[in-house]
């Protein structure tokens, strides 16, 4: 009996070890990922007028989308929404591809959720994105 | 004594193996995220000399090897 317990505080300790021991850092040191990295700073030029006029809000998924079209110039609207696609097909890849290169493809759904709140914590102040009750100004 | 260290350390591998498989590094992913929208954003003004200046710390350590 005596040694059951002592193996299951034995076990327990070293799961509670394992825990806090293994943070390891993610590797986002891939080709794919700066050529991913690069893309999306070279649009972000493109894309924070629009965030600052609240035409693009920042979603709760870690994607952007177009919510007030009516706040973009009539000359840019042709091109806004190609450039909302280009960027959620940018991030949606960023997000799979950490998650490949560090080999666990199942953690995509985590490190999107991870972004889509530092997205939203990082944004400037009069920057929209969705909350719990729907779209909302920083 | 020798059976139960057999025991720790079968234990304590098959926790390894448990661990490292359901284990989601989420500080690691904010960590991750953090750094890859400083850059995309540019929020950190220290970003560009970060850049050039690790020619100067850097070096002198693969020199010391």
């Amino acid at each position: 009996m005596r040694k059951i317990i002592t193996s299951f505080i034995i076990l327990v300790t070293l799961f509670s070890a394992g825990w806090a021991n293994s943070a390891p850092d993610l590797d986002i040191n891939t080709p794919a990922l700066n050529a991913l990295k690069a893309s999306m700073q070279g649009r972000h030029g493109q894309l924070s007028p629009h965030y600052n006029s609240g035409a693009i809000g920042l979603t709760n998924d870690g994607m952007i989308a177009v919510r007030d079209a009516t706040a973009v110039p009539l000359k840019d609207r042709q091109s806004i929404n190609g450039l909302v696609a280009a960027e959620n097909a940018d991030r949606a890849a960023l997000y799979k591809e950490i998650a490949n290169a560090n080999k666990h493809p199942e953690w995509e759904g985590g490190i999107r959720d991870s972004f889509a709140g530092r997205w939203i914590d990082k944004a400037q102040s009069g920057w929209w994105y969705q909350g719990a009750g729907g779209w909302a100004k920083k | 004594m020798k059976k139960c260290i057999g025991l720790l350390v079968l234990v304590s591998a098959l926790t390894a193996c448990v661990t490292i498989n359901i284990y989601f590094p989420a500080a690691a992913a904010e960590r991750v995220a953090d750094q890859i929208i400083d850059d995309v954003w540019q929020l950190k003004d220290d970003q560009t000399p970060k850049e050039s200046a690790p020619a100067e710390p850097a070096s002198p350590a693969p020199e010391t090897k």
